[in-house]
Formats: structure tokens, sequence, C-alpha cells
């Protein structure tokens, strides 16, 4: 038994030292089923490259990642992905001379079987596969929001809201277990950001997806997160429920720097 | 969405700016292949030009499957005549003389007819050695392929091209490798003769007739055309794009890195094997002065002025360079330089007129002849990240 019951990522010990700098120090983490948590932190602390090490990007220098009882430890990203956990990046990479459908096709790349010689032939069980996989891609297109007009414009083309979208439905095509969004509100107005907080719980609720969250925005983060873990400087600074972390003094101090905080808590004891 | 509309795409509105209708490209495709198979009917059989158009063909074999490596996977790979000369060898060394030793010098015969059943030296049915061509050729792409699989850009291109380079070298020297009562190669010197098209229910083929030559040349033509046409709309083709585009994005959404670039090493390096076998028994030479660097360039240049990754656009590259090369500048225009009152053979400046013609393209059609969509906005893109790139936005790429 690698993982507590009901954990479906359990990330142990992990640290990873680029040369002499720690840019993750000793972080233990873990994702329930059917939640969203989220990674937060000020700039620099480490949160993509947790987010990297997840997925197989980077391979840590200590620890060890389980998911769904498997260990991936610096397993291959596609190998990572094939197995049920996917993501979007920070900032947008779609494979830009691509069709939002033929984007949201390459994210089921892991669950089609034809090979080489599948591809040039072409048999019967070929052609149905290609043609399962547009329509699922369509399919995903319409539930995350994108207008059928857009399903076969390059991606390059397409407006950035809309980027985000076929990101996120390039990922789900995938059938993952668990979904890691990294900042994915990153440029969005304040209604945006709040109907894609509407979309992560549809996605829980709905298809009982897991989220990873890393964010920048407190209102997306503290509206949704059932758990929030807290990264500065490489290190766990603290984690709990959204409430608890957000009175967390080193929390404060993290995000607004040692003398505002001390200057709060003296306001809010003098009130 | 309704499934009648997810099952019948629309072609999409980009597309039809940049490309003919799809009742025009049937029509003009069909028209193409019916030109293509008649041309010999009309020609002289043991002509020049039919000659000149059979080694076009054998050209734009090669010219397909360097596209796959090139134009779809993105691999820059500057050793392609390796596999040229791979596929060569292995018809010199199993259709000709070359083992004259073998099985005590009564030779090995393995489905022959013709004047080959009765000689010394191994010789097997063409279609064994296109088969062991193709065998020999997709292992080599996949051991070049191996080591450039953490490298990217420049660096591939690098090694690609030490491993043609080596392979030339071992082609030169390969005389004075010697082992089991047999050389490596014939160097310089060459394996000559080799066998003829040996097709079952044909008789076997001769150099005074060369419209069979052609035909099969042009089968094989048709082949590669319909792995490349096929290859580039399939799971395969996606996932060799989106690597293309952003290595780190396409390994996230699961595309196995090592796997799929070794199957365009592979695939592409195959057809160099099947146009080196066909070349061989063609040309009734396997010499190593056919398979130095410049040749690897040769066919590069072809798909550059056709159009990367554009599988008419190659098409098209191929045909006209491989005409230039042995038409216009050793007979047409040959005799240009005497008229001037200048002393030396046109045929010594090819590779300066092929360079001069890429020059002018670059200026006037990056894209190509007959551009490939993708690379057309990835040549504009590239040219706005330049614009960017002056502001010192660069951003850190993950490895």
């Amino acid at each position: 038994m690698s993982e507590p019951d009901g954990q479906l990522l359990d990330a142990r010990g992990i640290t990873k030292r680029f040369g002499g700098l720690t840019a993750v120090n000793e972080v233990s983490f873990s994702i329930p089923r059917k939640a969203i948590v989220s990674l937060i932190g000020p700039n620099g602390a480490g949160k993509t490259t947790f987010f990297n090490i997840l997925t197989g990007l980077y391979k840590p220098t200590e620890g060890r990642v389980s998911f769904d009882g498997a260990n991936i430890t610096a397993a291959r990203p596609d190998r990572i992905m094939a197995l049920g956990v996917a993501r979007t990046f920070q900032n947008i990479r779609l494979f830009g001379t691509m069709s939002a459908v033929e984007n949201v096709m390459v994210g089921q790349h892991a669950r089609m079987k034809s090979g080489l010689l599948g591809s040039i032939l072409r048999p019967p069980r070929v052609s149905r596969e290609e043609r399962e996989v547009r329509e699922k891609a369509t399919e995903m297109l319409t539930y995350v929001g994108l207008r059928p007009a857009l399903h076969d414009q390059l991606a390059t083309n397409l407006a950035y809201g809309d980027q985000r979208r076929v990101e996120i439905a390039r990922a789900l095509a995938s059938e993952p277990k668990l979904l890691l969004l990294d900042e994915p509100t990153a440029g969005m107005n304040a209604q945006e950001s709040a109907s894609l907080t509407r979309f992560m719980e549809r996605l829980r609720d709905e298809i009982g997806l897991s989220i990873l969250l890393i964010e920048h925005d407190m209102k997306v983060v503290m509206g949704v997160s059932e758990y929030v873990t807290v990264l500065d400087h490489g290190e766990k600074i603290s984690e709990g429920d959204a409430h608890s972390v957000r009175n967390d003094p080193l929390v404060v101090e993290a995000y607004l720097g040692k003398q505002e905080a001390e200057r709060q808590r003296e306001e809010g004891g003098g009130a | 969405m309704s499934a009648a509309a997810a099952t019948a795409p629309a072609e999409p509105a980009s597309r039809r700016g940049l490309q003919l209708p799809r009742g025009a490209r049937i029509a003009l495709t069909i028209a193409a292949i019916v030109f293509g198979a008649m041309l010999p009917l009309f020609l002289d059989g043991g002509g020049g030009f039919i000659d000149d158009a059979t080694i076009a063909l054998a050209y734009v074999v090669m010219a397909l499957g360097l596209n796959i490596i090139v134009g779809f996977a993105g691999l820059l790979d500057l050793g392609y005549v390796a596999f040229f000369a791979i596929g060569a060898y292995t018809m010199g060394y199993f259709g000709s003389l070359f083992h004259i030793t073998a099985n005590n010098g009564e030779g090995v015969h393995l489905l022959v007819s013709g004047p080959a059943a009765n000689l010394p030296g191994i010789h097997l049915n063409f279609l064994l050695i296109i088969v062991l061509a193709i065998v020999a050729t997709t292992a080599a792409g996949m051991v070049i392929g191996l080591p450039t699989l953490r490298l990217r850009g420049d660096y591939i291109a690098i090694v690609t091209l030490a491993f043609g380079e080596i392979v030339g070298r071992i082609a030169i020297n390969g005389d004075e490798i010697k082992g089991f009562g047999t050389q490596l190669t014939a160097g310089r010197q060459g394996i000559t003769p080799v066998d003829k098209i040996d097709l079952p229910f044909l008789t076997t083929f001769n150099s005074l007739e060369l419209r069979p030559w052609y035909w099969v040349a042009f089968m094989l033509v048709l082949i590669a055309l319909f792995v490349n046409f096929r290859l580039r709309d399939s799971r395969l083709g996606r996932a060799w794009i989106a690597l293309r585009e952003d290595e780190v994005a396409a390994v996230s959404m699961g595309v196995p890195l090592v796997k799929t670039k070794l199957l365009a090493y592979g695939t592409g390096a195959a057809f160099g094997g099947v146009a080196g076998a066909f070349l061989g028994s063609y040309l009734n030479t396997v010499n190593a002065d056919q398979f130095q660097f410049a040749f690897s360039i040769f066919v590069l240049s072809m798909i550059i002025l056709g159009g990367l990754g554009s599988i008419w656009g190659v098409v098209v590259g191929a045909i006209i360079l491989s005409f230039i090369n042995n038409r216009l500048i050793p007979d047409v225009l040959n005799d240009v330089p005497a008229k001037l009152g200048l002393e030396f053979d046109l045929t010594e400046l090819s590779f300066g007129i092929f360079g001069f013609l890429l020059v002018i393209m670059m200026v006037l059609r990056p894209e190509g002849l007959i551009p490939e969509r993708r690379r057309q906005i990835e040549l504009q893109e590239g040219i706005e990240d330049l614009a960017v790139d002056e502001d010192h936005v660069i951003e850190a790429k993950v490895p």
C-alpha cells in the first residue's frame, strides 16, 4: 500500500535541485479523489517546478510520487499521461498550425491503437477509430464551450480565452483522472474567472475528476478549493482548508512581506 | 453537435484559401498518374529522356522518404545519402558477382532466372532484395535516430551529417576491410555488373529497353506517395506535427517521444533503401563515389525547392532538380562556357547552380513552389517571433 485510502496522488518528500539551487525542498503533498485542491505561493515559489515533477517533465532529485496505486516517480511524461494525469500550461501551449479539433485529437493519442502499418493501410478498424476520435474531439470542444464555427479554425487564430478552452478540451479528451491546471485564469477578467470556477466544479461533479490548480487569483482559489497548499521558496509553509490558510500568518507574510504582515496583525489586534 | 455533422466534417474555411477544391485535386491527381504511366509509350525506349525520367522517379522516391523525416517530423537530416548507400549495397551484396567465392564459387541463387541464375556470387530475386533493403535501412534509420533523440534542431543536423559522412567514408575505404574471403565494399571501383531486375511472370529487364525500368520506378513512386498521404492524415502524422511544433506539449499530451521519432527515421530511411536498391540495379554499379555528402544536400534541396512537408511540392522539386542535374546542365547548357570563351566543364558547377537556385527561392518564395499550409504559417510566425525577440522577450524553455 503506497498511499493512504482515498488519495489519488501522493507525493512524498519531493526535492528538486538545479545545480546549487533548490527549487523544491522536501514537499509532501496528496490529492484526494474527486476533489479540487490548490497550490499557491508567490512567484518563484516552485509551483510550476512541482507540477513538472508530477507530470514527468522533471525527475525529482529525491522523493517519490505515486498515482492511483502506481509509482510514477521519474516516469516518462507520456506514460504518466496514459495513466490518467493531464495538464494545461501556464503559457498556453497549443499546436498552433493544427485546428482546434486536431489539437484535441492529439490529446487522445494515448487512447488510440493504430500503429505505423495501420496508419498506412487504414483497415476499417483504423478508419472507425479515427472517426470516433474526431467525434469525441468535437464533443469535448462543445463541452468546454467553443462555438462549433471555431472547431476547424487553426489554434493560432483563436482568441485567448478560446485557446484556454481548447487546451482544457485537449487535456480532458485523454480521459484523465487528474487534471492539472497551471494558472488557468491568467489574463481572464472577473466574469471569465467565475465561469471557469463553475466549470471546474462541473468537472468534479459530472465526470468525477480531481483537479490540482496553480493559481494567483485568490478569489478563484478560495472559492473553489477544498484544500490549499502554500509553497514559498520551494518549501511547504502551510496547508489546510481555504479559510485556515488565508489566516495563517506565515502565508500572509510570504505574500505581503514581513513588515506589512506585522502591521496588519497589529491593526487586527487593535480592532 | 449532431453526429452527422461530425462524421462528415466540412472543408475548413482556412484551407480553402490556400488549396484547390477537393474535386479539382482528385482530377489533377488522376491526370498526373495517367500522364506518368503513359509517358513511356510516346518515348524512345532506349533514349536519353526516358533514362533521365527513370532516375528522376527514383529521386522522387528518396525525396518523399526524406520528406517524412524532415517535412513531417521536423528532424533535419543531413545524412540521407547513408540510406541510399545501404540500399544500394544491399543490392550489390545480394545481386551481383561481389561475393564470388560464395558456396565454393558455385553461387547462391534464390528465385532468380535469366543470366544471373548461372553466375557465381549471391543472387536473390529483386523483390527479396527490396525487402532486405527495407529491413537494413529501417534498422540503420533507427540507429541514427537513437543518438539524436535528446537533441534538437541544429544538433540533429550535425549528428546525421556525421552519420552520412561515416557511411560515405566506409564505402570508399571498404575495399581494404577484408574478412570471410571478401571485402566490405568495392570502394571507388564499384560493384559491377549488378543483376537486372527480375520480376515474376516477366522476362529479366535489360539496358536497351528502358520502359519496364521506368514503370517499376513509377510504381515505387506511387507506393511512396500513398504512404506519404496516409501517414500525413493519421494518428502518427498528427503526433509528428505535434512533436515538431512543441515537444514538451506533445509528450505531455501522451505522444511517446522515442517511438514516434524513430518511426519517422525508420519509415523515411526505408524509401532511401528502396530507391538505392533500384538505382544499384538500374545504373548497374554500386560505387562509393555515389554516396557522398553532396548527395544528401541534393535530396534536401529537392524538398526545400518543392516545399517542406508538401507531398506534391516534393515530387515537383525532385523532378525539377533531377532534370537540371542530369539533362539541363550536362546536355543543354554544357557548351555555354565554351561559347563565352571560357574553359571549364559546367557540370563542375552543378552545386553552385543549385545553391544559387535555393538562394533565389529563399528570397522569392521561402515556403517552396507548392507550399504546405502548416509550414507556411510556421514560416510567417517565425518572422513575427523574430520581431518579438528584438524586444528581448526570451522565454525559458522546459527541457
